[in-house]
């Protein structure tokens, strides 16, 4: 049995919470619960994911309100112990207003929503997130989302390729990502940030089970 | 502010004709005020009352079958799928609105109706829509500087009303997962925005829209309320016309952020148990629900509008009263819950707002400023109540006749029917409609396994086996020339395109897009479809749930073509039978089942089901003759077998011959995998021209493809059926080949079918 403790934070925005939720406790067993954002502390859980959807409507840039909430205060202090923190779509938003990681989601550069499934590739499996991947490996995860064009500083390209923190690359960009870039890690490689749903890939009966792996490897990192 | 003086014209001004002022002063006894005037016109107006299609929509079979509630009774309908589970759903318009602000106008159209579904305590589990426009592209049969024109304003309306049910929709949370598009040039000024959802509620948590038991306080929950939509009932009752433009006002704003909130609240207090009724507010705001809330209820309201949160202080009785401003609902609470409800709402950041309560006395008694602005008997103003009610006059149309005079062997035959082929699977109307679903979020919520792109889109539902299979489907060039059979087809087909995924069709919702119901010639499109839709819907047992009226799609001197969208709903008890529309594997037996004709040579030669086909509509450029024939007794004994058959995993694709008939639907079924494409031989003889033979749109007709070893058991249960199930090809190779005149390969199918909308819009 894993000693995995999810925690799923609800932004009132927030329209992934329930399909991460439903991917760590039915279909992995990890034990899970839902942190409102209005609550102040992560409490004992291990893991905290921040789930897909508009946070607080996002019609200003997106999470740039949702890091001034009063969960965001104690995520923020979790993550400087260490703790793994997993932003997806909106998530990786937040984590990047928050400065938890580094760069910046701009608008696609075709200036619509984007809705399919895309090729990516594992370009770093010695992470907590990646470990059960194949370097090099082709995984389809389906991206959802307005703002996913990842730009950073050629200073910080640099130090993310040199550091090993590029996790996954788009093979065909679709949004104009600097370096196809789909997910980093932090620095202190306990905080992951993607674009792409892993949690929409995670059962066969939707079409792959691809993205699976990214929580089974944090949940089988907790020891 | 002085309010302007109550007066004949002015209740002309605001849609009501002089026998209905009449009625009102008759039920008053006095002259109405001037808020009074504006609650009438908007009760009364077509949106509300449905006083000019009520006596139509009666004939439809609205009840029976699987349904929980009856049509009408509540703000959608309610059928039940077992282990305790309800699914509703509704289809509504917002044609009017998006023609003249197609973002806000789409976006508020969605807007709307996920809140018909959530109000019922239905979590939104799918979003489907129908669409129509003028021509987006100009297709070399009238290149004048004015149809260049028409057909970048329709690229505008299409680009915009997409973007705003994809905002709506990505930002709320509900995949949208099915939809339909065309565009034809009676579409040009009145596009139809038609929106369509589907939740699930278990048995003992669905919420009523009545309003009960007097001195319960009755609550606004949700955004505040300003000025903008006032009056947009009112403008969906009406022509469009040049003055349209500037009814932009009337048009509301969305904020799906808050229906977002407003969805989670609504259900935890429907849960929480501490609700009475609870309703929407939509068409004519606060009006509309206090009324019929109280209707339903035979008691009343007494409200006071001094306690309505709103946006802009200086708003008077009459603009709060006609305000559309979206995301709110009107809550009647249990006496002593009160605090329960306001705890969940303020968790929520919205409003909850205690503005009157239940009396039972039948009236709504709106206060403004300590004077009673309106004291209305709330039954006379709803539908089934003191609402008019007109039985219109019908002609049949001049044009029916001149039309079934064509003689379509006249028609020129094409030289080249690879290039035909080509030219159908690019028409907009066929091609691929990945360009607008690739802007949807089509899978939030981890349901969807069947994606949109095939007959139907099927989205699971969690810890069950079951699945849902949704569609919503309507040809109107076929109502257009015949509109029975096309009303008849419109259902035949959305339920043919749930049999192809292996689902069982349960029920129906519809929205009846037509002109001017004051003209005869439409009334009779109307009656008639209705009819056809009524009949189908019998024979098929799939109940009309409810759904909307919207007439006036008219525009100087032509109409729409009548267009009765259907909204079907399909079942599958075991998710595992699920079936798709392409091709699986090589050497698997294509079949062609239901009614094939293809090698039946005794069929009178002019029997061919050409008219009213894409093929005549994009190569010859003409819509004429009569629609295709339908037999919907028949349909339904083919729906029966393909159900059996893919029941017992006989079939490995199945798909429906619709717009272009057999060339187009095999070359959908080679080239409509998500990952690996699969050619095939076909091999048939003609019963005539190659060309009808080829495109001509047979109904009730589908292509499967099967193992050699399942072959003899398709076989034998298909004469068990009395059904035609002919061999008729091979899956193979990289090429579509059809007898010796279809031979391409599947990139070029590919190229035309994929490329076709995207390469216009982004031109």
């Amino acid at each position: 049995m894993s000693k995995a403790k999810a925690g799923i934070v609800v932004f009132p925005g927030s329209n992934c919470d329930h399909d991460a939720y439903h991917v760590l406790k039915n279909v992995l067993s990890v034990d899970t619960k839902f942190l409102w954002h209005k609550e102040s502390a992560v409490g004992d859980r291990n893991i905290i994911i921040l789930p897909g959807g508009f946070s607080y409507g996002d019609y200003l840039r997106c999470g740039s309100i949702a890091r001034f909430s009063p969960i965001m205060k104690d995520v923020i202090r979790f993550a400087g112990r260490g703790g793994i923190v997993i932003g997806i779509c909106n998530g990786f938003q937040v984590l990047c207003e928050t400065g938890l990681l580094p760069g910046a989601l701009m608008r696609n550069e075709n200036l619509k929503f984007i809705c399919k499934t895309v090729t990516l590739k594992v370009e770093n499996n010695k992470s907590i997130f990646t470990s059960k991947y194949m370097i090099k490996e082709e995984i389809s995860l389906p991206v959802a989302h307005g703002e996913g064009n990842y730009f950073c500083s050629e200073e910080k390209l640099t130090a993310l390729i040199g550091n090993n923190q590029i996790l996954f690359t788009y093979k065909d960009n679709p949004n104009g990502s600097v370096s196809n870039i789909a997910g980093i890690q932090n620095e202190g490689r306990n905080v992951l940030g993607l674009m792409p749903h892993p949690e929409r890939v995670s059962e066969k009966i939707l079409g792959s089970d691809d993205g699976r792996r990214i929580f089974e490897s944090v949940a089988e990192s907790v020891i | 502010m002085k309010e302007p003086e109550v007066t004949l014209e002015l209740a002309k001004s605001l849609g009501l004709l002089e026998e209905e002022y009449e009625r009102i002063l008759n039920i008053l006894k006095r002259k109405p005020t001037y808020t009074e005037i504006g609650i009438f016109s908007v009760m009364w107006s077509e949106h509300c009352s449905y006083k000019n299609s009520i006596l139509e929509i009666k004939k439809l079979p609205r009840s029976g079958g699987r349904l929980l509630v009856s049509a009408g009774e509540e703000n959608a309908g309610l059928v039940d799928i077992g282990d305790g589970l309800a699914v509703a759903f509704k289809i509504e318009s917002h044609n009017h609105p998006s023609a003249v602000e197609p973002y806000q106008g789409a976006a508020t159209g969605v807007g709307g109706i996920l809140r018909d579904i959530f109000t019922m305590g239905a979590r939104p589990v799918a979003s489907l829509n129908s669409l129509r426009f003028g021509k987006i592209s100009i297709d070399g049969f009238e290149e004048t500087t004015s149809s260049e024109a028409e057909a970048e304003r329709s690229k505008f309306l299409f680009k915009h009303v997409v973007k705003g049910i994809g905002d709506y929709g990505n930002c709320f949370g509900v995949p949208t997962i099915s939809g339909e598009v065309y565009f034809e040039k009676c579409y040009q000024d009145n596009p139809l925005v038609n929106a369509m959802a589907v939740g699930i509620v278990k048995h003992n948590e669905t919420a009523t829209a009545k309003a009960s038991g007097p001195g319960n306080p009755v609550f606004i929950v949700g955004s505040s309320t300003g000025k903008d939509g006032i009056h947009g009932a009112t403008f969906a009752s009406e022509e469009i016309s040049e003055e349209s433009e500037s009814k932009r006002p009337n048009v509301q704003v969305g904020d799906p952020f808050t229906e977002k909130l407003l969805l989670e609240a609504t259900l935890e207090v429907i849960k929480s148990g501490a609700v009475v009724g609870i309703q929407d507010m939509g068409a004519a705001g606060i009006t509309c629900s206090t009324s019929e809330m109280s209707a339903k209820g035979n008691c009343g309201m007494e409200i006071n509008l001094d306690k309505v949160p709103l946006r802009d202080k200086n708003m008077s009785a009459y603009e709060i009263m006609l305000s559309e401003s979206q995301e709110r609902m009107l809550v009647v609470i249990e006496k002593g819950k009160e605090k329960t409800a306001k705890d969940i709402f303020e968790k929520w950041d919205l409003n909850c707002a205690e503005i009157g309560k239940v009396i039972s006395e039948n009236k709504i008694k709106v206060y403004h400023k300590n004077k009673l602005a309106a004291d209305i008997p709330a039954n006379e103003l709803v539908l089934g109540g003191g609402a008019p009610v007109y039985k219109r006059e019908i002609k049949v149309p001049k044009y029916i006749n001149s039309k079934r005079n064509f003689d379509y062997n006249n028609l020129k035959e094409p030289s080249d029917l690879n290039e035909t082929l080509l030219k159908l699977l690019a028409s907009p109307n066929i091609a691929n409609k990945k360009w607008i679903y690739e802007q949807y979020d089509t899978q939030v919520r981890t349901n969807t396994v069947l994606l949109p792109g095939c007959d139907a889109s099927v989205i699971r539902i969690k810890n069950t086996n079951k699945a849902l299979s949704v569609k919503v489907d309507c040809n109107g060039r076929y109502v257009y020339l015949n509109p029975y059979k096309g009303g008849m087809i419109a259902v035949c087909e959305s339920a043919r395109n749930i049999v192809c995924t292996g689902a069982k069709p349960l029920a129906i919702t519809n929205c009846l897009n037509f002109g001017n119901p004051y003209n005869p010639e439409v009334y009779y499109q109307f009656s008639e479809s209705l009819r056809g839709i009524g009949e189908a819907c019998k024979i098929l047992e799939t109940p009309v749930t409810g759904g909307n009226v919207s007439f006036y799609n008219q525009s100087k001197d032509y109409a729409v073509y009548p267009t009765p969208s259907i909204g079907m709903l399909g079942l599958l008890e075991d998710i595992d039978k699920m079936t798709t529309s392409y091709f699986k594997n090589k050497n698997d037996v294509i079949l062609l089942i239901g009614n094939c004709r293809v090698n039946d040579k005794s069929e009178l030669k002019d029997n061919f089901q050409i008219c009213g086909s894409e093929y005549m509509n994009t190569i010859h450029n003409l819509v004429e003759g009569d629609a295709p024939d339908i037999d919907a007794v028949y349909e339904k004994k083919l729906h029966d077998f393909i159900l059996e058959l893919t029941g017992k995993s006989l079939l490995n694709s199945v798909h429906d011959v619709s717009d272009g008939g057999f060339a187009v639907a095999i070359a959908e079924s080679c080239i409509m995998s998500p990952s690996s494409q699969l050619g095939c031989e076909i091999n048939f003889n003609y019963r005539g021209r190659k060309d009808f033979c080829l495109f001509e749109e047979k109904q009730s007709l589908i292509i499967a493809s099967a193992d050699r070893s399942s072959i003899n058991t398709i076989m034998r249960t298909a004469e068990i059926h009395k059904i035609e199930c002919l061999e008729i090809g091979t899956v193979r190779g990289s090429r579509l080949k059809i007898n010796f005149d279809i031979d391409l390969p599947l990139n070029a199918l590919s190229g035309s079918y994929y490329n076709s909308i995207n390469s216009i819009m982004e031109k």
